[in-house]
Parts: C-alpha cells; structure tokens; sequence
C-alpha cells in the first residue's frame, strides 16, 4: 500500500533526474575523529577498539553524522542514505557491538530524519527522502574463504536472512521512504536480504521502494562472486525493485558500458553512484567535482539514468556539480516490461 | 548439435541421480570430482540449464543437494549456466534455492499436497526469486490425457497468477512426457497428447513455457541407446514444433531429425504419433536388428570425435598442459602431468619455480588485465595446491637425503601474515596464504583487524623470517605505514611484504619504505609471492633482489617527488581569479569590544613602569595545555589520553605524565615561570592581496600594510587559491573589518629553572621545565584567542569543551608569521611595532626575527567564520616581485626569506 511518501518519490523520478548523496565513510574519516570520538561517553569500557565502526557514531557523535547529511541536503542531494552500511549483527560483530543493531538503524534514520526535514523547513515545497542503506556483508554465501574448502561457507542462508532482517525491521519501523540494498558484490547475499525485506514488508503490513545497487569489482566487468550485469540483473529482479543501479569500485567512466547495457534491461529506473575515481596508490580519489559532473553528466545526456550520486571519495562539492550537470536532462524511461522467462548463472539466459 | 532454428532450450540431464547412473554411483561413493567432471562435461556439451537431481533413499538429500551447489559455485565453467533443482522433496528444493546467486528453476511445483501447499511453497519460490516447473499432477494424480493435462495446469495458472501475482512468464509447465511403445493400448496416444496439450497450453495460457523430461519416453528401450537418440530427437523435433521451450536431456546425445535413418525415422514417427495400432511392435522388429549391426561391427561411433577435440591440450607438452591446467582450473590430470614433469626436471622445486609458477604468473596477468575473475583464479589456486601436495613428499625424501649427505636443510621460511587493524578483507590474504603454503613456506595467519603490536609480538615469538600486511581500504595504507614505523621503533630486522588491494609500488616506496630501513618489497598479487619471499630467503639472491628492490623504490619515489614537482603552477594572475570570495554585505563582522592593544600578566607591572595589565593566573592558563605535542617532544607518539593506554609506551608516557603534573604543580605553586600577553584589534581592510590596518574607523591613516601570500598550486575546480587577506573585506566592498595580532609568552623563568635543574645534574627536570614552558606558551596563545573571541561576541556563544577548544572547532583563526599560511617571518617586526609587545610581554626579536625567550607565540587573529588555516606552497617568481614590491624590499631580501617556499 503506497504511502505518501512512497508516492512523492514515484512523482519525483517521474519529473526528473534525481540525486542521491555522497560519501559518507570518507567524510566521517575527514572528520578525524578519534577511538574517544566513536567511544563517547556510554562505550567508554567497551572491550574492543570502535575506532573504524562509522555505524556507530550515530549514537557517539550523532551531531558529525546529521551535519554529514545536511550538507548533502544544501549541496543539491534529494535522497541521503542512513549511515547504516555496517548496521547488522554479522557486521558490527567484527566490534562486539552486534546487541546494537536496531539501536543503530533506528538512530540512524532520526540523524538523517533531523536533516531532511531541516532542509526541507529551509526551502518550503522542497522533498528531502531518506534512504535505508542496507550494505553488504563481510562473509558471503557464495564465496568460500577457504580456497581448500570450495563448499564451505562461513555463513548460512538463514543467519544472513535474521541479521538482514533485524535491519530492515528497526530501519522501516524508524519510518525510511525507501530501503537501498547496496555495493552487492556477491548476489546471494543480496537475495538474502530481498527475502528478509519481503518478509518484514509482509509482517509489517507495508512497503516502501527497495533500490538495489551492484558493484563491478574489476575491469572483466563482472561482480566479485562472477555475475556480468544482465546475470545480477535477472536475480534481483523478482524483488520489483523501483531503481536498479551500480555504485562503488570503478570510476564512473569505467562503469560506462555496464550501465549502458543495465540502462537496456532495466524495467525500473536506473541509478549510478560512482567513486571518485579509483583510488590512488595514497587511498584518495583523485576526480574532482568537474570530473564527476562530466560523466554522468554525459550518461544524463545519454538517456541511462535516473538517480545519480557519488560513492567513496565524493563530497557535498562533487554531490553540487553533478546536480548541476544532470539539471534540466530528462529522466530515462524505464525499459518496457518484457514478458520472457529470465534466468541466469554467472551469465544471463533469456527465453523470448 | 542442439535442435536447431529456435530458442529450444537445452538442459542438461546428466546431474541427475535418476538420468544418469555414473553421477549416481559418483554422488553415492562422494567422488566429487567425478559429480563435477559430469556437471562441466553437460556444459561443455551445449547444456544451457543443468538439472540437479540428487534424490537417492540413502542419501542425504538436502547436504548433499548444498554440498554440490556449493561445489558448482566455485567452476565458473559450469556455474555459468542456471541450475534447475530437481526434488521431489521441497525440503531440498528449498535448501537448494538458498545457494543460488542465480535465477534458477525450480522442479517441481504441483496441486499434489493440495492448493494451499501449491501457494505456500510457490510464494517462497517467488521470494527466492526463481521460476518453477509446474507439473500437470493434483491431488488425484498425474495426468494423462490431453484434457487433464490442459484442465490441471490451466487450474495452477490461474491460481498462481490470480491468488499471489506469480509472474506467468515464471511458470513452466511439464505436461508430463509419458511412456510409449510398451505394449499397453492406453499409453499409444501419450505422446501424441503431450504435443497436443502443449500446443493448447502455450496458445490460452500467455507467457508461459513448456518443459519436459525426455528421456522418459523411450523407457521401453532401454539398452537400445540409437533406438532411444532417434526416438528423443524425433520427440523433441515434433514437442518443439508443437511450442515446447526446453526439455531435459542428454546434452551431448542429441541429434538432428532430419539425419536420423529414414526407416528408422518413419518407425519412430509412427509410434511417437500413433499413426497405425502396430507402430510399438514395428519399432521393436527394428531396434532388434539394429542391435544386432551395432553389436557386429562395434564401430567407432562419431560421440568420441568429441572427446578427441576436448582433450587436444593433452598432446602439448608437459610445461604447456601444467599451464593450461593451472589456467583453465582442471586438476583431472595435474598428479600425472606433474609427476611426468618429476621425471623430466632434476628436483621437484624446480618444478613449482617454473613451469608451475610460470602457470600461475600467467592466471595473475590474466586476472589484473580483467580476462579472468576471481572464482577462477581461487580454482587455479586449487590446481597448484594438489601439484604442490604431490610434490610434497619427493622435496621431504629430497631434504632427508641432503641430511644424510651431511649438508643442511633448506630452511623453510616462516611468515607471519596480517590482515591490519580498521580493515576486515581477507580474501587476498588467504589466497596469497595459500599459494606460500603451497611452495612449503609455514605461513601464520593472524586473520583480520590485527592490531601492530599483535603482528610484531607473534613474529618475534614464533622467530618468523618475513611479515606480511594486507588491506583492501584505504586507511589501511595508514596502518601499514605505522607497522612499519613501529618495527622501526621495536628494532626489528625481518623484510616486510605489502599486498592487497588499494596497495601500490608507488605508495609503499614512497610511504612505507622510508620508515623502515629492512627490505619493504610490494607484492602485486598472489602469484608473485614466492618469487619475492624465496629471494629475501636466499642467502645467495637476498643481495642482488634487495639492491634492485631499494633502487626501484629509489626511482619511484624520485618520479613521485618529480611528478608533484612537474605540478606546474599557476600565474599569480590566474591564482587571484581563484580566490574564495564572499558575498561581503552578507558577512558577519563582528565588531570588538575594544581597539587598540590590551596587555595581560600572571604578576603586576614593576612599580613606575605606565603598564597595567589585566590579571592572569598560570592555573586558568594550564587548562588549555594539549597534552599531545609534549609527548611529540619526547618521542612518544600518539593521541591524548589514548597514548596512557598505549601497549608499547603507555607505562613510559604515564611516567612522563604524572612527572610534568608534578612539575607544573610546582611552577603553578611557586609562581616560578611569569606569563605576559597582548592582544589588539585594528580597523583594517583588504587591498589586493594585502591587509591595511588603520589608526581609527574614519581609516583616514594606515598605520601598515600587511602583505600577504596566496597559493599558486593548481588545486581542483571546487577549491581555491587562498590567501589570508580573502577573509578581510576588501576596502571597495563598502565595509570595514577588523585585524587582530597578539604576542604571548610563558618564557619568563624558564630557563632560570632549568638552569636551577642542570645545576644540580637533573637534565631530566631541565628538558621537563622547557617542554611545560612551550606547553603553557601555546595553552596561553589559546586561551588568549578564547578572550578575543569572546571580546568579538561569537565566544560568548560558541558553547564548547576544552577538547574541543583545543582541537581548534571554533570559529576563527591565528595564523603565526612564518608559519604556512603567511610563511614570512618578517611581518613579525611591524606586528611587535603595532602591538607594542616587547613592552608589554617582554619578547624580543633576533635577526632572524625568532622570539626571545623561546616560548612564546604570536599571530594574527581572522574572525571570518569561514577562516581556515592553509599552506601557501610554492611561489612563484611573478607573485615573488609582486610580494617585494609590496613590502617594500628588493626581490633578492625577498628571495632570502622565502627561500624554502621558492618554485624556480
């Protein structure tokens, strides 16, 4: 059952290409915040170093994460997502802070909340929409970590299922205007996730949008766990996802062909969020907002999408110029729905 | 091979416990590689779907079901065609679908258990995001007839669609291939009605697709394998005209209709159609005989030209067919390749350092080049680990005998492996663990997020010969670089490995390597490692390997420097156009409080002196200490207070804590250091890139100009070129604005203390009293700044904690003159003149404009809230004459000042 919000956002990806944010994990390392930082006071004795879970700072320095937000917000950003990349238990046991995981997401959402409706208060009529960012995990279940052990797999289906689904839970509970399952480098993770977001939009008597982003790892244009684009595309497309799209590893300009080709197959709209760049052998990302700006300035200009923003190494500087760049472009429209039998492996198989 | 002229697909049956009785007895002897051999075979053969089938009474359905998909999904050579699950189980049709990245097929779904059943277990496959195999089957059995078969699906279709929106294009109907020619009148026409069915099905139900099995229908011929070819190809020939999508099938047993023998082509129709009531025993007559050909002349059959052309690789010679097998991931053959190579090379390491890593040099350059992906390269990592395994026990037998010979072992290298703290990627990692454990190096994996002090005390323990460091994001280049400055530090003397993969040469010459004298060496990937570790290990190699490592380094560190040289300037013209600039009737100046110079001192003036300063005491002043520089000053490095917890320093930095507060105690007590400050405010305006200051607001009289250096680097379209006078409003905006300067110092009794100390051989003490006079110098520049922002309103209000206050979050600056926002020190002499500062606090200046005594500070204040401290770089000679021209100074007194800043 659609909600206002829900219906706001259809209307917004109607009328134009929109924006989503930037990064976060590299504007919160800008911030050099300290092990005392992410601590504050209530973790202070916690057992294990918490330097490095960013996810945690929503309830330590919740005012670094919703100043994050809000420049997004002033740079030109429609959309923010909640600093909830790691906010599951099988992440956020890497701390021993895995007893927080609705804690985190329902914090993260108010953080985001509080600067989407700052912004909005600022220009009247403006929509500011909030995002569950929902990421991958650190174990797959299509991977093993051990090369001698090709089947073993250091997770199940059904733990990733419960961690995925303590998430979504507590970030629809906190009342998101969408959920974006992102940088998915192995696919079944993220099918696991679809399934736990099923199920709690099924217990919950709700939905909202789910947004489901992949990452191309290397230059052989595939996911980490092998997938080509159109493979991953026909994975995920049971969950009827509102906007299909990649995001993280590449530059936008290496990604070109593959969002061509998912701009192609899509049936929903199509979204890309590059880094910066690749990052350099100092670990920064050398594109400068103009850089950015050109590429997908040029994929607005070639019909291929309809959310831009920016992943690892962009700024609310990067987030203006590529507002600026896709202004005025319309939006793609979605592929027309096709009535043939989709399978895949790591490639795709179509029965017209 | 497959049917030709249509989009028939083809899935392959062979995986199929029921289809196939070698991957039967494979799966039930757990003879994996042989299920995978059958698997990869179907593929190879034109398979577009596998059929996975592993329902047997004594096993286990749902591990072995897992176990196998697992399997799969590490050979990208089978996984890269969807699966389709094949139970009569849900429970492992279940299980299955939980190891797919892919959209399979389930099969099969039916009415069997009833609707509600049919719907539940339905709606989790639409969940799991797979298509299913409708069997025309309900709760009163399997249908038959065309009609049944047509009522049955019809019935699922609706409610699939209608009850749970089940996309029709997902649903595919299996009509249920039947039986022939078996002697019972009743299964005549089951073929006949298959097709008729399935030409209704795909007419009234849109979007669906039609399946099948096979192999089913020539049952009754069993043994009689060209009898069976001929009757599936003509099955399948009428089947697809009649618009079935796929069947499963024999992949590499498939022919094509129009080659099947005439005679025995219209015998098969016959029966296959039900053309005439004795079609079944004219086809029998038929088989009989060709039976009897088949077994005279037991001719080579065409199947083997396929196996003949498969295994082409196998006549290369033996370098040649390792590397294939290493590249391609096959290790059907490496035991016996390898042990030929045992033969031909005289000893086995000399096998894995060539051909073996030469194999695997190849699958890295394939892999950075994006030819292959990751799933490959773990399979080839499998390939060298069973040579190597082979191998293993020659190299022992080779070692033993060396013993007895009297010479030594070749020492085994130890590596202690990590993956650094912050960072949780190990995938790399394990795989280069792998390969080194494979070449018999003992590797010792500390696993993820490995904290420095971890990684060092194991390598000490365990006498480790080399560490290595793994990371995938980006701080963790930071990480390493600590690693190496703490085995600095720690005296360590082993060589050290970088890896993983935002890692660069480039990055550890220029970052890591100079702070660690030992040998830093980059691994690109896995498949270098052992050319790397055996010649750091190699008494004879170490030398040469180490000079050409540190020389590359050189080099690379040379370009590096050379590069961010070659960075070519801007004009001092086109650096101007890329100032901030700011909307200045929008700006907030805040107007202080008073003009003019204010002085504070910890004691009253001398009697007679015109002074009189406000009161100071050195308690409020010790408040504002940052801890972190004192610990800077005695080598200890860290953050405040984390560094009192530090494993490695934490006893020694508490120490040195509790001495200094009993020593500032000691000063704060006896009053044993005297601090002087003082602070102003001077109308002022900005001019170009200089910043006049005016005697009164009328700004009738400059009483100086301050000029002041902009960057000239060139800097990404979103920053720009600063210069300190930017955050002034210039003269022609219409407004006025305010500089501050200041001068402080704590220096007053410092070295009289310590020269108290060092009379009576307590250097410690000594160093202590200048390291807490610097301290307190700084702690009072800032809580002078504090004053002087609270005396322009915004302090007042700026609400924050001394961490933060000592972190500098508040709005506004104090650049220092000869610092990197204003580099020269020269603007020293004119600021002391405005400020009156040797009178007021006492501090001289040198010559060399240095203050006297040495703790003390000075510099501008900047109210602007968007005042940030820079560095201005490098200048250029334009912006060089420009500046003395400002100044009013020839161009060489200029060049002598900024030396250091000079580009050219």
């Amino acid at each position: 059952m659609p909600n206002d919000r829900t219906a706001a956002l259809e209307a917004l990806f109607r009328e134009r290409i929109a924006v989503l944010d930037g990064a976060m994990g590299s504007m919160i390392q800008d911030r050099e915040l300290t092990e005392a930082d992410f601590r504050g006071a209530r973790f202070r004795n916690h057992p294990h170093d918490l330097k490095g879970n960013n996810d945690l700072l929503v309830l330590t320095r919740p005012d670094v994460i919703e100043g994050i937000h809000a420049e997004y917000f002033a740079a030109g950003a429609d959309i923010v997502e909640t600093n909830t990349f790691n906010s599951t238990a099988i992440s956020q046991a890497d701390y021993r802070t895995e007893a927080l995981v609705a804690e985190l997401n329902t914090a993260a959402v108010a953080c985001a909340r509080r600067a989407a409706r700052a912004a909005e208060a600022a220009t009247p009529g403006r929509l500011c929409f909030v995002a569950g960012a929902i990421g991958p995990l650190n174990r797959t279940l299509s991977l093993s970590p051990d090369v001698n052990r090709p089947d073993y797999r250091a997770v199940t289906w059904d733990q990733v299922v419960a961690a995925y689904t303590e998430q979504v839970r507590a970030l629809v509970g906190a009342g998101v205007d969408a959920l974006l399952v992102e940088t998915i480098f192995d696919t079944l993770n993220a099918k696991a996730a679809l399934f736990a977001i099923e199920q709690v939009f099924d217990e919950a008597d709700t939905r909202v949008p789910v947004m489901i982003s992949v990452t191309i790892t290397d230059a052989s244009g595939r996911t980490l766990s092998g997938q080509t684009i159109g493979a991953f595309y026909h994975s995920i497309r049971h969950a009827r996802p509102f906007s299909v799209g990649i995001n993280c590893a590449l530059g936008g300009a290496a990604m070109r062909p593959y969002v061509e080709e998912l701009a192609a197959l899509a049936e929903c709209y199509v979204s890309c969020y590059p880094n910066a760049g690749l990052p350099n052998a100092f670990g920064g990302y050398d594109e400068t907002p103009a850089d950015m700006a050109k590429v997908l300035g040029e994929f607005a200009a070639s019909g291929f999408v309809n959310l831009v923003g920016g992943c690892c190494g962009s700024t609310p500087a990067h987030i203006a110029a590529i507002a600026a760049a896709v202004k005025g472009r319309p939006p793609r429209a979605p592929a027309p729905l096709a009535a043939g039998l989709r399978l895949s492996g790591l490639e795709p198989l179509t029965v017209a | 091979m497959t049917p030709s002229g249509s989009n028939f697909l083809v899935i392959g049956e062979r995986t199929n416990i029921t289809g196939s009785p070698k991957f039967a007895k494979a799966i039930k002897a757990g003879d994996w590689n042989a299920c995978l051999a059958i698997a990869k075979q179907q593929v190879e053969s034109g398979a577009n779907l596998i059929d996975i089938n592993v329902d047997e009474a004594l096993i286990d359905g749902e591990a072995t079901m897992v176990k196998f998909l697992n399997l799969i999904a590490a050979e990208p050579d089978i996984c890269r065609v969807p699966v389709m699950l094949d139970s009569s189980k849900w429970s492992v049709l279940e299980k299955g679908l939980q190891c797919l990245q892919g959209k399979g097929i389930v099969n099969s779904l039916s009415l069997k258990d009833g609707e509600t059943e049919f719907l539940r277990r339905a709606k989790l496959v639409q969940r799991y995001g797979a298509a299913a195999v409708v069997m025309a089957f309900d709760e009163n059995g399997q249908a038959a007839t065309r009609d049944e078969k047509v009522r049955i699906c019809t019935r699922a279709y609706r409610l699939l669609t209608e009850r749970i929106g089940f996309a029709p294009a997902d649903i595919v109907f299996d009509p249920n291939i039947l039986t022939v020619a078996t002697g019972i009148e009743e299964h005549n026409n089951y073929a006949a009605d298959f097709f008729a069915a399935t030409r209704i099905l795909k007419e009234t139900l849109p979007g669906v697709r039609v399946s099948g099995g096979v192999s089913n229908v020539s049952f009754s011929f069993r043994g009689n394998n060209p009898v069976r070819e001929a009757m599936h190809t003509a099955f399948l020939y009428h089947a697809i005209a009649a618009g079935l999508d796929m069947a499963i099938v024999n992949a590499g047993m498939l022919g094509v209709y129009d080659e099947i023998e005439p005679v025995l082509r219209d015998l098969v129709d016959d029966v296959l159609l039900n053309r005439r009531p004795d079609a079944t025993e004219r086809l029998i007559a038929h088989a009989e005989e060709i039976k009897a050909r088949e077994a005279a002349a037991k001719s080579a059959g065409t199947a083997t030209a396929v196996a003949v052309e498969v295994d082409a690789w196998r006549q290369a010679p033996v370098e040649e067919r390792l590397s294939h097998a290493l590249i391609k991931g096959i290790d059907s053959h490496i035991e016996a390749d390898t042990e030929e190579a045992r033969q031909k090379y005289p000893k086995p390491l000399d096998i894995i350092e060539g051909p073996l890593m030469d194999g695997m040099r190849v699958v890295g350059d394939l892999f950075g080049a994006g030819k292959m992906f990751l799933p490959q390269v773990v399979k080839s990592a499998r390939v060298m680990k069973r040579a190597v395994a082979y191998l293993q026990p020659f190299m022992e037998e080779e070692k033993k005998r060396h013993l007895a010979a009297g010479s030594t072992a070749r020492p085994q290298g130890r590596i202690v492996m990590a993956t650094v703290k912050g960072d949780v990627h190990d995938i790399g990692k394990n795989i280069v663990g792998v390969v080194l454990a494979c070449n018999n190096y003992e590797v010792i994996d500390l696993g993820v997020m490995v904290p420095c002090e971890k990684i060092l005390a194991t390598a000490k323990e365990q006498h480790a010969d080399v560490i290595g460091l793994s990371g995938l994001i980006t701080p963790s280049l930071d990480e390493m670089a600590h690693v190496a400055k703490e085995m600095t530090r720690t005296g360590c003397t082993l060589p050290l490995l970088i890896g993983g993969a935002t890692t660069s040469a480039a990055h550890t010459a220029v970052k890591i390597a100079p702070e660690y004298a030992q040998p830093v060496v980059h691994v690109l990937d896995a498949s270098r490692v052992i050319g790397v570790v055996s010649a750091l290990l190699s008494k004879e190699q170490q030398p040469a390997f180490v000079a050409a490592n540190t020389a590359r380094q050189e080099k690379q560190r040379a370009d590096f420097a050379a590069r961010r040289q070659a960075r070519p300037l801007l004009t001092l013209e086109q650096s101007r156009a890329r100032r901030q600039t700011f909307d200045w009737a929008q700006v907030d100046i805040p107007v202080p409080e008073f003009l003019g110079t204010r002085a504070y001192a910890t004691e009253p003036a001398d009697p007679g002196s015109p002074l009189n300063p406000y009161p100071l005491t050195l308690e409020e002043i010790a408040a504002y200490i940052d801890w972190g520089p004192f610990f800077s000053a005695w080598e200890l490095h860290g953050r405040f207070p984390e560094i009192l917890e530090d494993p490695a320093v934490g006893a020694e930095a508490k120490k040195l804590h509790a001495d200094a507060q009993q020593l500032l105690a000691r000063i704060i007590a006896e009053r044993r250091f005297t601090a002087r400050a003082v602070i102003a405010f001077w109308p002022a305006n900005s001019v170009g890139d200089s910043v006049e200051v005016y005697a009164d607001v009328q700004r009738a009289r400059v009483l100086h100009t301050f000029p002041f250096l902009r960057q000239q680097l060139e800097k990404p379209a979103n920053q720009f070129n600063h210069c300190l006078a930017d955050y002034i409003a210039p003269r022609d905006s219409g407004r006025l604005d305010y500089l501050g300067g200041f001068a402080v110092t704590a220096g007053h009794g410092v070295e009289a203390l310590a020269a108290e100390f060092k009379r009576v051989h307590d250097d410690y003490s000594a160093i202590m009293t200048q390291a807490l006079g610097d301290r307190l110098a700084e702690a009072l520049a800032e809580l002078m700044h504090k004053k002087a922002r609270d005396f322009c309103g915004f302090g007042r209000t700026e609400n924050l904690a001394m961490p933060d206050i000592i972190r500098e979050k508040y709005r506004g600056i104090r650049p220092a003159p000869g610092y990197p926002a204003c580099p020269d020190h020269t603007a020293k002499p004119p600021l002391f003149a405005l400020l009156d500062a040797p009178a007021a606090t006492g501090i001289t200046l040198t010559e060399s404009c240095a203050m006297a005594p040495a703790s003390s500070v000075s510099g501008f204040y900047l109210n602007h809230p968007e005042a940030k401290y820079f560095a201005v770089g490098k200048l250029g000679a334009d912006q060089v004459q420009d500046y003395a021209a400002r100044q009013g100074i020839t161009v060489a007194e200029a060049e002598k000042w900024l030396a250091p800043y000079l580009d050219y």
